[in-house]
């Protein structure tokens, strides 16, 4: 089978060009769509490759444009609806949780809009605090919108694909920071999303750390790191944090007896809490060595000067740290 | 530069526009399929007013009795693989569309059998095989949704169009003028229909905007619109067929306001004249003399198109279509235990 060499963005480029190559249902909606300022290389000449019609830049209208996505959706088409800034997203609320969620459940499941909501994290830079969140969390509190959110190049690339072919809305979440990440893919094969869900990324027997996105990253690069002390880590990356499926979890808890949940998002009400009050229900406390813990952001906004954004964000010493202690 | 004058006139005075609608070079027997249908609409509403004052209906019920011709008049003009988008006073835009008033009166009982298997209620309404693609009782909510459908109709290459049913209130939330926007510099085939009966909830038009026509946002989005009597289902029709006519000819949107009034309150069977603000008891009776449905049949009797036994066969018949689907409603059943949770995700992927 033939390898290509693809980084996270790029990955997420052949998605495009696959689906928009394969599918004439599909269309990609959103702002900075003709312009290489707003979404790295990750959507690069699509508008000249399928067409203006197909690859649509927008009014700064995050809401009808996300809107309309959803009703293109119902009325047959495929749609992808780009919001390079998460935080932009938020003016989109409405036709996300209350229209684009809730429909199926509505209609007693006679429709659903299968739209794809791709929404980027782009934290860093001295931003602050508008420029910089990680909100996957709330998505992930709504029943009926799947969420996805790749740490791989693979992922990338495949979970884009299966996110667009679901019949279900999916809220699709890349982040910056892994744009650089490379990876060699065989050719495309298209999974069903609903089969989807946390995988383990490294087998390990001493300590279960759990992640997403970019802080998969952190737990694979202090698992490096923790080699070298003899400590063993099996991480799991979540994937798909709704529906959330945390079999894989507690299994491995079941082997290690630690866990460390790390999250991009605040603590409070946020994804780790969810994966820690899910083992709690599920796990024999005498099967754990230790309390879980979990890594989250300050439970402040994103600051700015460089020395803050420094300390507010997990790094791979904060976890290599709080993986010694559960050790201790 | 001056500021156009966007008020209503004559239009929004109640004094005005009594008279019987014009039917001459119209079609008889169409015009008496639409007096039918605006009948049919009127004591199907009455139906639901009296189940929701007696208890019956366990939700609220938002009723548009004395805005029926508007949604007759635009249905008149449209197709079943059109894409009709309502909001939280639908019952007259899926009942126009030919929805079953059976089904109709399950789904505000949360019945099994009703338009959105009883899992909607009257604020959820679904019918897409008629073209009814869905209602929400967000205010706006689905005004972006009707403009991707009309966007999605492009990309397909079909003619057909999308239709956004909203209100005058719904027109003081942001993401309509996004919308307009929007479809304008897409050419998004859609028609925005603003029932503009002079209130939000309780509240007269002219304490939240400076101008009680919403045709403004129209003029500014370079969007074709016309202001119309809203109670006037020809001179409704004949400007709804030139602003879909034209979507469908790939010229892009179209803004059609029907200026009109509700008889009951903002919900439910009383008429909130107690509550509302510039809402009087002498308004209401003043409005109930524009009636749309006796001003056709005044035409139409005008005309010697119809007689007086014709209209008490026609009325006796829907009542008894009325009580019948009532009474087959009231005996449906609730949706199953499962319901709960089972349409959230859908089940067979890919």
């Amino acid at each position: 089978m033939s390898m290509v060499r693809y980084n996270y963005g790029t990955a997420m480029l052949a998605a495009f060009e696959y689906l928009l190559g394969t599918y004439p249902e599909v269309f990609v909606i959103g702002q900075g769509l003709w312009s290489p300022w707003y979404v790295g290389n990750s959507m690069t000449d699509l508008d000249k490759k399928f067409g203006a019609h197909r690859v649509i830049d927008t009014p700064v209208s995050e809401s009808a444009c996300t809107g309309a996505a959803v009703g293109a959706a119902l009325a047959g088409m495929k749609p992808i609806v780009v919001h390079p800034r998460m935080d932009f997203m938020l003016y989109a609320m409405d036709a996300i949780v209350n229209q684009a969620a809730k429909w199926s459940h509505m209609v007693g499941g006679q429709a659903a809009p299968g739209v794809t909501i791709r929404a980027i994290i782009n934290r860093g830079g001295e931003q602050g605090a508008q420029h910089s969140q990680a909100l996957h969390a709330w998505f992930a509190h709504v029943p009926g919108l799947r969420v996805v959110m790749p740490a791989t190049v693979a992922d990338a690339r495949d979970l884009l694909i299966a996110s667009v072919l679901c019949q279900d809305p999916v809220l699709f979440i890349d982040d910056r920071w892994l744009y650089s990440l490379e990876d060699d893919l065989p050719p495309v094969n298209e999974l069903v999303l609903s089969q989807l869900g946390p995988q383990r990324l490294l087998s390990g027997s001493d300590v279960t750390v759990v992640a997403s996105g970019y802080s998969t990253r952190l737990a694979l690069d202090a698992a490096e790191v923790l080699k070298t002390n003899e400590i063993s880590v099996d991480v799991i990356d979540l994937r798909v944090l709704n529906p959330l499926d945390v079999t894989k979890i507690i299994e491995s808890i079941t082997k290690t007896g630690r866990l460390l949940v790390i999250d991009g998002g605040w603590g409070p009400c946020g994804v780790a809490g969810e994966v820690i009050a899910q083992v709690a229900e599920c796990v024999p406390s005498v099967a754990l060595k230790k309390p879980p813990i979990r890594l989250t952001l300050p439970f402040a906004p994103a600051p700015t000067a460089r020395i803050l954004e420094q300390s507010y964000y997990p790094s791979v010493d904060s976890v290599v740290e709080r993986v010694k202690k559960l050790m201790d | 530069m001056i500021m156009a004058d966007w008020s209503l006139g004559r239009l929004s005075d109640p004094a005005q526009c009594q008279e019987p609608i014009h039917v001459l070079g119209q079609d008889r027997s169409v015009l008496l399929g639409q007096l039918e249908m605006m009948l049919r609409i009127r004591q199907a509403e009455q139906r639901l007013a009296v189940g929701r004052r007696d208890g019956l209906i366990g939700g609220p019920v938002h009723l548009g009795v004395g805005q029926e011709a508007v949604a007759v008049a635009v249905a008149a003009e449209l197709r079943k693989t059109d894409r009709v988008f309502g909001a939280h006073r639908s019952h007259s835009h899926v009942l126009s569309l030919g929805a079953s008033l059976h089904r109709l009166f399950a789904e505000v009982l949360a019945k099994k059998t009703g338009l959105s298997r009883g899992m909607g209620g009257s604020m959820h309404l679904w019918d897409q095989p008629n073209g009814f693609y869905g209602s929400v009782p967000i205010v706006s909510g689905t005004v972006s949704l009707a403009v991707g459908a009309a966007l999605a109709a492009k990309l397909q290459g079909s003619s057909d169009v999308g239709v956004a049913y909203l209100g005058d209130g719904a027109m003081e939330e942001g993401v309509v003028h996004e919308s307009l926007n929007l479809a304008r510099m897409l050419k998004a085939p859609v028609l925005f229909v603003v029932e503009n009966n002079l209130f939000a909830s309780h509240m007269h038009v002219s304490l939240r905007q400076p101008f009680e026509s919403t045709a403004r946002f129209a003029a500014a989005n370079d969007i074709p619109y016309a202001v119309v009597d809203g109670n006037d289902v020809v001179s409704l029709r004949n400007a709804a067929a030139k602003l879909i006519n034209g979507a469908r000819a790939e010229e892009g949107p179209g803004f059609l306001e029907a200026v009109t009034y509700r008889w009951y309150g903002h919900v439910d069977w009383r008429d909130d004249t107690d509550v509302g603000v510039h809402r009087s008891t002498d308004d209401l009776l003043a409005w109930r003399k524009r009636d749309p449905v006796v001003r056709l049949c005044q035409g139409l009797t005008n005309a010697g198109w119809l007689d007086e036994v014709q209209l008490a066969d026609m009325e006796r018949n829907i009542n008894s279509e009325v009580e019948n689907a009532w009474a087959q409603a009231m005996s449906d059943a609730k949706p199953s235990l499962e319901a709960v949770t089972s349409h959230v995700f859908k089940k067979n992927l890919l």
